[in-house]
């Protein structure tokens, strides 16, 4: 009997749960992501950003989501209908399931009852995100080729073969870290970092990276937004969408960037758990709530994500593949192999790992001021090769 | 060589009209039906695309429009069709008199209407060989410089979007609003300028106006390091830009290229140092130079030139003095019938007027040498071989603005 109205209990936590994150996903993208987005920019960029509508713009969300709503839907003449309709469904649909594996706080106690705040705690976890979210492409290039659009063709082309390239090294970059961690439930992978007291950035400095970059470019962000590429194919394979299609692709674009975002904190920076769990020094820190650590977290790879925005120029696409296939995936395999071998050599696994952050790090320091270096020197040597007099 | 028969060639125009019905036919067949992956191209066959490039694409820079072939990204060739912003800029010099001709030269190039009014002037001046009062001189080269930065800062922030990088674009418009501002103070325009007269200027300066503008100038080298902050030393900016577009300063020359293009391939050959016009000759400033003639090359030709320019504007600031600002010109201008080329160094290159006289009030004939044009020319040579996101880098760097490419 108790069994049963634990399990019914369950069950009615759960559907609240998905209804709670299909209402405010979308609410979040388009009210806060996006206004975030253009006043950050704007600040960045010496200009002010919308903040007409509302106090400071926050109802700006509202107002674009009443013009995307109210415009004219129009399908080309030419277009593949059926599939011109479906693309946008694709886009958005994936991406809103994948949120479901997604743990965004550790369980919490609402009435009798121990609420975990993740939908499901798949034991494929890992492997059920991947696979869905790659869905997500097939809405894209879809999208490019049902418009029956030049431009839009080649967005699709584009997309087909960046997102499909860039899938690999993500898969291999989370490799290494199943390595460490033996499981491909998120919730364990958040676990096991906290019985390690390590997050997994240390040891996966590298995976973290090949991880990021791949994940901006699955997105479509800059320095990586090719098969849009406003002011090269006319936004690609969104040129021939308009009103509440254009706002799916819209909003499938960046939920897309909350799982990345989302996925890049459970596996790589401890999900809900505080700053450094094992320093004692800062065990103050265990004070916020799990879940409100959590969403700063990804609000700080929400930012990285603005950032790159304003700051890169775009990739060509032969650039972007040569970066792909050339570096990324060669340096996720030689990844793995360092992990596993740190994982081998040392039984007790966790020596293993922190061995391996510190090499990793020191690598990771040197290479950076190795670039800083070269970077000023080639500057030096560019300046000294025109002494061309600026004063006087 | 074979002499064509008659019989042949009527044949030959039977051949064409039977290939143009198949072609129509087909044409019906594929506007009816949905196209569907038809029976004669395998999954493998390669074909050519022609894709349609502008007149209305975000990164033609205005009405450009481009008939490209690619293959996949890959652009087999590139046509440009250029006239859909023609207003006979050159027919309605004839129907005017000297005076009534400045404006439309504001409306050629319209983010440097003040170099195109001064060689509008220049021209005429050569015809009636009127002298230049100093303060006049001083005042020109100011307003042509502060025009060459906002032009060259149009130019950097729109040819930075064109390869995403969008912040740029928004630090150099702050600046150039500065420039208008000034422009406007001084004439009470910000765009179409109407700034110069024949034989000198039409106002005097505002006072504090050379007060503001110092104020500026001194500022602009450290805006100028914001923006190379963001692209020089970028890694994406450089894979984006070095080894796009080569071109050799032979082949400049050959294609009658001018400007930062030619500079950026390594001749050192500016007009203000060449031939120097009003003032030019007293002023201490470098032609900057770079060898490798391509995109990046050009880059950095143009922001060398910002800081040039501002350095100019200083000297020019140092050596104003008060003075007449217009020469004695006769009330109605009524040249000798006399043929005459003047031309000076606008942002673009060589802009030139040749000006045909015929002793009456309005001019014979007025041929100009649009720098933007001329320079255009060499796109579908640049552009052959590269991929269409090369091509926006392309447009950009030779930087066209269409109402000088159509007049």
């Amino acid at each position: 009997m108790r069994d049963a109205g634990y399990a019914m209990s369950a069950e009615v936590w759960t559907y609240v749960k998905v209804v709670l994150l299909v209402a405010t996903v979308p609410a979040i993208v388009g009210f806060v992501i996006v206004l975030a987005e253009r006043r950050i920019m704007g600040f960045m960029q010496a200009r002010l950003g919308p903040n007409r509508v509302g106090p400071e713009g926050v109802l700006q969300g509202l107002a674009d989501l009443l013009k995307l709503v109210t415009k004219e839907d129009i399908t080309p003449a030419r277009a593949e209908k059926a599939v011109h309709f479906l693309a946008p469904v694709l886009a958005v649909i994936p991406a809103l399931t994948a949120l479901a594996v997604i743990p965004f706080g550790p369980p919490v106690r609402i009435g009798k009852t121990m609420v975990p705040l993740w939908v499901a705690d798949i034991n494929i976890g890992l492997l059920f995100l991947l696979a869905i979210t790659s869905i997500g492409v097939y809405g894209i290039i879809l999208g490019g080729w049902s418009s029956n659009n030049k431009y839009s063709l080649l967005g699709g082309l584009r997309s087909a073969a960046q997102l499909v390239s860039y899938e690999v090294p993500m898969g291999l970059s989370l490799v290494s870290v199943l390595l460490m961690t033996r499981s491909l439930s998120l919730v364990e992978i958040v676990r096991r970092q906290e019985a390690t007291g390590l997050w997994f950035v240390f040891p996966g400095l590298v995976a973290f990276f090949i991880y990021f970059v791949s994940g901006v470019a699955e997105t479509n962000r800059n320095p990586f937004d090719l098969p849009e590429a406003e002011s090269e194919l006319v936004s690609g394979f969104n040129t021939e969408y308009s009103g509440v299609k254009f706002a799916f692709f819209f909003l499938g674009e960046y939920t897309a960037m909350i799982i990345i975002s989302c996925v890049a904190v459970t596996v790589f920076f401890g999900g809900w758990l505080a700053p450094f769990p094992s320093v004692p020094a800062l065990r103050f820190l265990g004070v916020v709530p799990g879940a409100i650590w959590f969403l700063a977290k990804v609000g700080v790879f929400i930012f990285g994500y603005i950032w790159f925005r304003s700051t890169f120029p775009r990739y060509r696409f032969d650039q972007l593949m040569a970066l792909g296939w050339k570096w990324l995936i060669p340096l996720a395999l030689a990844n793995i192999v360092a992990v596993a071998l740190a994982v081998l050599l040392f039984p007790g696994r966790t020596t293993g790992l922190v061995w391996l952050s510190w090499i990793l790090g020191g690598f990771f320091v040197a290479m950076f001021a190795l670039s800083k270096l070269r970077q000023a020197l080639a500057r030096r040597e560019r300046l000294a090769a025109e002494p061309h007099p600026v004063e006087g | 060589m074979e002499q064509l028969s008659d019989e042949k060639i009527s044949q030959a125009e039977k051949d064409e009209a039977a290939y143009f019905a198949e072609r129509a036919k087909a044409g019906a067949a594929a506007a009816s039906s949905v196209p569907v992956a038809s029976g004669d191209h395998t999954l493998f066959d390669v074909q050519e695309m022609e894709l349609n490039f502008g007149p209305q694409h975000p990164s033609t820079h205005g009405v450009l429009r481009l008939v490209l072939k690619v293959d996949g990204e890959r652009i087999l060739e590139a046509k440009p069709d250029v006239g859909y912003l023609h207003r006979g800029t050159e027919k309605l010099f004839e129907t005017e008199t000297y005076p009534m001709g400045i404006p439309h030269t504001d409306r050629m190039d319209y983010v440097a209407a003040a170099t195109n009014n001064h060689a509008f002037c220049l021209a005429v001046e050569k015809l009636l060989g009127v002298e230049i009062p100093r303060r006049a001189q001083l005042i020109r080269v100011l307003l042509d410089e502060l025009q060459r930065l906002s032009s060259h800062l149009v130019w950097l922030g729109t040819s930075g979007i064109d390869l995403g990088a969008v912040t740029p674009f928004w630090y150099a418009f702050r600046e150039r609003e500065q420039i208008l501002d000034f422009f406007e103070e001084y004439c009470g325009a910000r765009l179409t300028l109407n700034c110069m007269r024949i034989g000198g200027l039409p106002f005097d300066l505002t006072p504090g106006w050379t007060e503001r503008v110092a104020e500026f100038v001194a500022d602009l080298p450290s805006r100028i390091d914001d923006y190379e902050q963001l692209l020089t030393d970028n890694r994406i900016w450089k894979k984006r830009t070095v080894g796009v577009g080569v071109i050799s300063a032979e082949e400049c020359v050959e294609w009658g290229l001018t400007g930062p293009i030619l500079r950026g391939s390594g001749l050192e050959w500016d007009l203000r140092r060449a031939r120097p016009y009003e003032c030019y000759d007293e002023l201490n400033f470098v032609v900057p130079t770079r060898q490798n003639g391509d995109t990046y090359d050009r880059y950095i030709v143009r922001v060398q030139e910002m800081r040039q320019s501002a350095r100019i504007i200083r000297q020019c600031l140092e050596k104003l003095e008060p003075g007449e600002i217009r020469g004695k010109v006769p009330r109605v201008i009524k040249p000798p019938a006399e043929e005459v080329y003047a031309s000076i160094e606008s942002p673009k290159g060589e802009l030139g007027f040749y000006c045909v006289s015929n002793g009456t009030n309005k001019p014979y004939r007025m041929h100009v040498r649009p720098p933007s044009f001329i320079n255009l020319q060499a796109l579908p040579r640049l552009a052959k071989g590269h991929l269409v996101s090369d091509l926006v880098a392309l447009i950009g760097t030779i930087d066209i603005v269409l109402g000088e490419v159509d007049r």
